[in-house]
């Protein structure tokens, strides 16, 4: 059996089969069993790749190297834990009179065909296949950024899509401009859209179109990715969708949409020499980061506060592939694992916080840590490791960045520092009564799962500590691809 | 290049291309509903047929199937069901109070010169019958979303955001003759079903804040 064939089938088929069962006691089993399967066929597939080198899947249709391998690990992973965690959720918001059963069946059957979309949108080797699957990955989580009806996460779902579905018509503008320099290379055959036989004739697309294809291509793919100034839908769909949505919206959507970049990127500086896409890619980066940093004080509601914290993050991440190279491409591949393991903690965290006390407003979140130890020592440390203390893996990939950029691009330096300290004082100073301090909060009647938020930060305390040498050849030779 | 040195297919092309063009500046300064779905599926008509004329001059099979799919779904069933919401929303004779048309007319004129500005380096180096296309394509593109950024009501922005897709389609079959086949098909059920979903979302809007004008959106900001 094929695993990767495995991979894509199970999403689909219990996709399509939980819309048409609808919502019985063991759909939320089923939609956990399902993730595993995935994960599980993903790690296989995973194993198999790094051991076989990459590989080809329906013809040319699909491939599979070690950089969309480990996108595609890193999605099952979040994607089998967020079902965990959505189980006991998902029923305290039904018991609290927000979520109705249709809805219910609603958000399961969106969820798995929102990981099936994302992972197409990470294997296919079509750059047309990725846009159509980058646009249904927006369709998918449309109407679960919507699931509770209330007025503004309507508003929050009719911005995101019509906000994404701009940029991503940029993108698709890209796509035909990558296409029509392809062709007159590659001539008149299907194949003028395959990655693999871009990346071979990279060297002779015309600088002139691939300029402007990247261009539109980045500001298409950038919109999703949130960097700034195309960020306003982000920080709207993660606070009022519900808080499993905003645990995969930011923990891995905005991944699969950077990874769209990264492969425009390296098709772009094969044709264009001076570092021109590296050069946009690094202004975008920095700029997202400042305003990002700067919102954050002003933020009150807590899901709010960390979208916020994603689009710093994304901002960070572009800059540091933007910067190219061996060591910033692992920096920069290395945060985003970071990225997505402890932001989608905290979504947890903070989901169980928000429910336990009823609101999604900092200042009346107040003593987590007498509710629940549990949950609040997962907000703190979590809100620890995603400013970059040590000794979190967060840290490791953050000051690679820095000591990178140092090197490299000292005037970028200050700007860095700057707007990662302005980050921290603002989310410690917000998160730290929210956790310690006094309440009356009553207890939950599903008891929350938290095993999830832990196995999240173990794993980035671990990378933090030790990276094994499995994963760092991994890693080493992901960003060697990326050039 | 001289008047004379294109060819009748060419002209022919053209002409679909100016007239797609015009339809987007119609639709700009239509402030009531029905007769912009109208309009919309005139533009889509009008995309049909220039497929259809480069189909028959180039001989490309598969453009004969984008020509087809252009028809289906952009002149009948995009129309179709936005006829249909519009009938089920009883918004048929709302009329939207446009801020000062002229005004965004003459800014759409200078989105119609950027656009050919930014066009004119790929175009030169287009070897295709359709290359004087790219850049009304282009125009198409940014007209609509000029639309999208004007109006206040969610229908209109709709209509808008397909518009921009037509604009997109004439840019693929312009500068390259079309996209591969997966990749048009993709597109095209893209479109269909975020057309479906938004329909039932225009219902979840209304019945939130019994309109369907997006003004009442507004509280999510930072600020």
């Amino acid at each position: 059996m094929d695993f990767f064939v495995l991979m894509l089938a199970i999403p689909l088929i219990s996709g399509l089969l939980l819309t048409v069962v609808g919502e019985r006691a063991w759909a939320p089993n089923l939609n956990i069993i399902a993730s595993l399967g995935t994960f599980l066929s993903s790690a296989l597939l995973t194993v198999g790749i790094v051991a076989n080198g990459p590989r080809f899947a329906f013809g040319e249709l699909f491939f599979i190297d070690s950089l969309n391998v480990f996108f595609v690990a890193l999605t099952t992973f979040v994607g089998l834990t967020t079902s965990i965690f959505s189980g006991p959720y998902m029923k305290n918001e039904q018991e609290h009179g927000r979520l109705t059963v249709p809805r219910l069946r609603l958000y399961k059957s969106m969820f798995q065909l929102f990981m099936f979309t994302m992972l197409v949108a990470l294997t296919t080797n079509n750059m047309g296949v990725l846009w159509v699957a980058m646009e249904a990955a927006t369709l998918t989580t449309v109407l679960l950024v919507s699931l509770y009806r209330t007025p503004a996460s309507l508003e929050a779902a009719w911005k995101y899509f019509i906000l994404c579905g701009v940029g991503l018509a940029q993108a698709l503008f890209g796509t035909i401009l990558l296409y029509f320099a392809a062709e007159r290379v590659l001539g008149e055959t299907g194949n003028a859209l395959l990655w693999t036989h871009l990346v071979e004739v990279k060297g002779q697309l015309e600088p002139t179109i691939m300029a402007l294809s990247f261009i539109f291509l980045l500001l298409g793919y950038g919109t999703k990715v949130g960097l700034a100034p195309l960020h306003n839908w982000l920080p709207d769909a993660h606070a009022e969708g519900p808080t499993p949505v905003s645990a995969v919206l930011s923990g891995l959507l905005l991944n699969v949409a950077l990874y769209a970049i990264l492969r425009c990127k390296a098709l772009a500086d094969g044709a264009i020499h001076g570092g021109f896409a590296g050069n946009l890619m690094m202004g975008f980066g920095l700029f997202t980061l400042v305003v990002a940093a700067f919102f954050l004080s002003r933020q009150k509601d807590v899901k709010r506060m960390f979208a916020y914290s994603s689009i710093e993050h994304m901002g960070l991440i572009t800059f540091a592939f933007g910067m190219g190279g061996t060591v910033a491409n692992f920096a920069g591949l290395l945060h985003m694992t970071m990225h997505s393991l402890t932001k989608s903690a905290i979504f947890f965290a903070v989901g169980h916080a928000t429910q336990k006390t009823g609101t999604q407003l900092m200042e009346n979140i107040r003593g987590l840590m007498h509710i629940n130890p549990l949950i609040g020592w997962a907000l703190m440390l979590g809100t620890l490791a995603i400013l970059g203390m040590p000794p979190f893996g967060v840290f490791a990939s953050e000051f690679m960045i820095l000591t990178h950029a140092m090197k490299h691009h000292p005037w970028a330096t200050p700007i860095l520092l700057l707007a990662l300290g302005v980050a921290f004082a603002a989310i410690f100073g917000k998160v730290q009564p929210m956790v310690f301090g006094e309440t009356e909060a009553k207890p939950l009647p599903h008891a929350p799962a938290i095993t999830p938020v832990f196995l999240h930060l173990a794993l980035v305390l671990m990378i933090g500590l030790y990276i094994p040498p499995y994963l760092t050849r991994w890693f080493n030779e992901a960003a060697r691809m990326l050039g | 290049m001289s008047a004379t040195a294109i060819s009748f297919t060419g002209q022919l092309i053209n002409l679909f291309a100016s007239v797609i063009l015009l339809l987007a500046f119609a639709m700009l300064a239509q402030r009531r509903v029905m007769p912009l779905i109208n309009l919309f599926a005139l533009q889509g008509a009008t995309l049909f047929l220039s497929t259809l004329v480069v189909a028959v001059s180039t001989g490309q099979h598969h453009l004969y199937w984008s020509a087809g799919l252009t028809l289906v779904l952009k002149v009948i069933a995009l129309p179709l069901i936005l006829h249909r919401l519009v009938r089920r929303l009883y918004v048929k004779w709302e009329v939207e109070s446009l801020i000062n048309i002229p005004t965004i007319m003459l800014v759409g004129i200078g989105l119609v010169i950027i656009a050919f500005n930014v066009a004119l380096p790929i175009s030169q180096l287009s070897d295709t019958i359709t290359r004087g296309t790219l850049g009304i394509a282009l125009a198409t593109v940014m007209l609509a979303f000029l639309m999208m950024i004007t109006r206040t009501k969610a229908i209109p922005q709709v209509v808008g955001f397909l518009s921009m897709e037509n604009g997109l389609f004439l840019a693929a079959t312009s500068a390259t003759y079309g996209m591969p086949m997966v990749v048009e098909l993709g597109i095209a059920l893209d479109v269909l079903v975020g057309a479906i979903i938004l329909g039932v979302f225009f219902f979840q809007i209304r019945d939130q804040f019994d309109s369907l004008d997006i003004r009442h959106m507004e509280r999510l900001k930072d600020m």
